[in-house]
This record gives structure tokens, C-alpha cells and sequence, in this order.
């Protein structure tokens, strides 16, 4: 994969490109990648999957955040090479064709995003925790969501379309 | 922002991410969850020539009951520390503690063994287990040693592990029935943070996070409570011997208080065990 790096001054390298093998939202995948290539650059470079948000790029606001192997992850704190043989899931493998996932439903019913920015993130993160609990309190719900910043919406929104959602996916057993 | 260039190197085992840091000696820096060491190749702070990467290491990752200690894989993360039922039976300090660190996401990728070789003493599993009396085992060419929690953090960044070391294994006593109140306390801004400062009690025993340029013992307290005092009159020992650090998120008067404060909280609360 080609990319382009801001220069600075470094010497330029001869470390080889590696070749990684991955799945992204059920599509497998190969990607040769420089090792200092991270994650949330394949995805969106690479891949061409712009849902996934680059905020902050310090591990902070949780914009970037995909599930690798089922797990929340901070895409911009990990590198491409360490997703080798592994299932990434982005926001674009939320809905189908024809349907929107319960999660993008609830945030459109409930208001639960204002500039739409870290929505891709929350979005993730809520997965991840319906995954694992499918029937969370509020303060599970807030907790999960902690590592995930979001400057529009005072949270309390979004709290309530990750419930709405949880709702509608026991709904639909 | 794009760590400098280096090279990867993949370790499967135990076996070859030594074979490979003997190669490549002091060039070379181990890569577990990342959350501590990307960070800093981001922000161009560290930039090592060769990246071993543990990840496919899973020999390392387990929490097992062993003759009276616990025995922690040096690569097991924070998420699995923290959904321990074991650990929520037998060490529920560490499984609390280790559901404090960061955010779901670092937990998700975060090792507790890359939490202790990065030795932060604003990290919150450093003085949870120097709380907990754990020894820590580094493995290298000559073989296992084992060292103390006491022992292993040096400084900022920097540990008792030679480098050709790897730490493999934490172990951590079973706290005995007299000692089985515990508590941890952590004063942030947000949950990303790390603590101003911290405390992680086990029993009589109280460490803090943050209050000098390792986790340290609260002996001042420690010698109180052994001498029968109230955890007020004991927690006014907090700041005793340490040296906090005057940052943008406090002043050292303002730690020092916050070591007394919270000091006072984890006891009472380790009480009510």
C-alpha cells in the first residue's frame, strides 16, 4: 500500500513492507504495509473506509475505535502489522443493504449525535458492550462509553440510543 | 502522527522473543498491548531500531491458582484481569484495579506485564501490586529470577529488568484472612487519565500512585496502623517520604492532600470489607 508521510527528516528506510492477511467487516483481505503503518491508516487509506474517525491521534477521544477480533480497539494506538490474521469490524459493517442496524437506528431516533464526529466511535464501542451484555443499566452504558469523547451532545443522547438500541435487538432476540 | 521507521520482528513464543532480543540487544524494544510504548513512537520520544512484537505470544496470557500465590501471565490484558472470576474471588484489588486503567478500549489491549515494564508510577497496577507484596519473574538467557515488586521499579520508565529480559509472570500472595479488606482509590478528570493520584490498599498495606517517581509503600501510615491508630489519624501520614511531582494537573501541596484524603477513604472503605 503507498502512502505518504509527513517528513520528517527521517532517514529514509529500507525496512521491508510485510504482508498481512485480515478481514474487514467479512471480506478477507491482503495489505502490504509498511510496520510502521497504523491501523486506523489501512482502514482509511487503505481500505477506503472513512467511516472510521481519526480525532485525536493519541488514544484519547475513541473516534477511531473498531472491534479487532470481536474487542474495541483504538485504531490510531495500533499497528497495521498486529491486525494479521485478524476480524476487523468497522461502522461500515453495521447495516445491511436494505437495513440499518439497531445501534443507527436508536442514534436517529434518539438524537444521538449533533456533528457526527465521534458517532462512528460511539457506534463501535456500544457494539462491543451489547456484544458482551445485551440487557446493560445506563451506568453500564456510560461506563463502556467512557473511553469516547464526544464535544456536541452532553452524552446523554447517545446513552439513551445505545439503550433504545439494546431494546430493539432483544426485541428481536 | 507516524512513529519513526523500524523493524518488526514477530515473536511466537516465550523461546523466540528472547532468541530475538539477544540479537538484537538494546536496539530492540518489546511490543505487548501497545498502549503505553505506540503512544510514545508516536510522539517520537522512543524510537527503537527493532519492534518485537508479542502478540502472538499466548503462553503468557492466564490467571492461575498456584500454592498459595496467584500466578498472572505477563501478556494477560486489563479486560481479562478485570472479568477474572477468580480474581474477583481471591484478589479482588487487582481485578478492581485493573477495570480502572485507562478506558474499555486500553483495557481491551493493555497486558498488566506492559503496565509494570513501562513502570509509570502515575499507572495504576504498579502500586497495586507493590500493595499486594507480588514478585515479579523476568525471564533472560541464564534463565528465571525472581523480584520483588519492592525491588522492580527503579524510576520513571525504568525497571530492575536487565535488557535481555522479559518479564513473564506475576505472582501474587493470597492475601491472608486477617488482611482481606482492600480498596482503591483514584483521582482523575476523565476516565482516559491517569490518576493525580492513587491508592491501593490491601489489608495494612497502602501504596500510592503517583506520589514520587515510583509507586512507594506508605510507611508512615503503614507504622501508624500497626501502632493502632484510626485511619484518620493514620491517613495524616500519607505524604510522609514521598516526592510528588508539580505538573500542569497539580501542585505538590495539592498531591500531598490528596494522598491524605483518599488515604483515609481506602482505609475506611478496606474496614468495611
Amino acid at each position: 500500500m503507498t502512502m505518504v508521510y509527513e517528513d520528517h527528516g527521517d532517514e529514509i528506510s529500507d525496512v521491508p513492507m510485510r504482508r498481512i492477511r485480515f478481514s474487514v467487516n467479512g471480506q478477507k483481505k491482503i495489505a502490504e504495509v509498511e510496520p510502521r503503518l497504523l491501523l486506523a491508516h489501512l482502514i482509511r487509506r487503505g481500505l477506503g473506509l472513512t467511516g472510521t474517525h481519526m480525532g485525536c491521534d493519541t488514544t484519547n477521544c475513541g473516534a477511531c475505535t473498531v472491534l479487532v477480533d470481536g474487542r474495541p480497539v483504538k485504531s490510531c494506538t495500533m499497528l497495521a502489522v498486529q491486525a494479521d490474521g485478524r476480524e476487523i469490524s468497522t461502522v461500515e459493517g453495521l447495516a445491511t443493504a436494505s437495513e440499518l442496524h439497531p445501534l443507527q437506528e436508536g442514534f436517529k431516533e434518539e438524537h444521538g449525535l449533533q456533528c457526527g464526529f465521534c458517532t462512528p466511535g460511539m457506534m463501535m464501542a456500544a457494539k462491543a458492550l451489547l456484544d458482551e451484555n445485551p440487557d446493560p443499566s445506563e451506568e453500564d452504558v456510560r461506563w463502556a462509553l467512557s473511553g469516547n469523547l464526544c464535544r456536541c451532545t452532553g452524552y446523554q443522547n447517545i446513552v439513551k440510543s445505545v439503550l433504545w438500541a439494546a431494546d430493539k435487538l432483544r426485541e428481536e432476540g | 502522527m507516524i512513529p519513526a521507521p523500524f523493524s518488526y520482528r514477530r515473536a511466537g513464543s516465550v523461546a523466540e522473543a528472547l532468541d530475538l532480543c539477544t540479537e538484537y540487544g538494546e536496539d530492540a524494544k518489546f511490543l505487548a498491548g501497545g498502549h503505553s510504548l505506540l503512544p510514545l513512537m508516536k510522539l517520537r520520544l522512543a524510537m527503537p531500531e527493532v519492534l518485537i512484537d508479542l502478540g502472538p505470544v499466548r503462553e503468557l496470557s492466564y490467571v492461575r491458582e498456584e500454592d498459595g500465590h496467584i500466578a498472572i501471565g505477563a501478556l494477560t490484558r486489563h479486560h481479562d484481569l478485570e472479568h477474572s472470576e477468580m480474581l474477583a474471588r481471591v484478589l479482588p484489588l487487582l481485578a478492581h484495579a485493573a477495570g480502572q486503567v485507562g478506558d474499555p478500549q486500553v483495557r481491551h489491549r493493555g497486558t498488566i506485564g506492559g503496565s509494570l515494564a513501562h513502570s509509570d508510577p502515575a499507572s495504576d497496577l504498579p502500586a497495586t501490586v507493590l500493595a499486594l507484596d507480588a514478585t515479579l519473574v523476568a525471564r533472560g538467557p541464564a534463565g528465571s529470577r525472581e523480584i520483588a515488586a519492592a525491588d522492580f521499579f527503579q524510576g520513571l520508565f525504568e525497571t530492575e529488568l536487565e535488557p535481555d529480559e522479559l518479564l513473564t509472570e506475576i505472582r501474587v500472595p493470597v492475601p491472608a484472612a486477617g488482611a482481606a479488606g482492600w480498596s482503591f482509590q483514584k483521582f482523575t478528570k476523565r476516565a482516559i487519565d491517569w490518576a493525580i493520584v492513587g491508592v491501593a490498599v490491601q489489608g495494612s498495606a497502602v501504596a500510592l500512585v503517583n506520589m514520587a517517581g515510583t509507586p512507594v509503600r506508605a510507611a508512615g501510615v503503614e507504622a501508624a496502623l500497626a501502632g493502632g491508630a484510626t485511619p484518620a489519624e493514620a491517613a495524616a501520614h500519607a505524604a510522609e517520604g514521598t516526592s510528588p511531582a508539580d505538573d500542569i494537573n497539580a501542585s505538590p501541596a495539592y498531591r500531598e492532600h490528596l494522598a491524605r484524603v483518599l488515604v483515609e477513604r481506602a482505609l475506611l472503605e478496606a474496614q468495611s470489607v
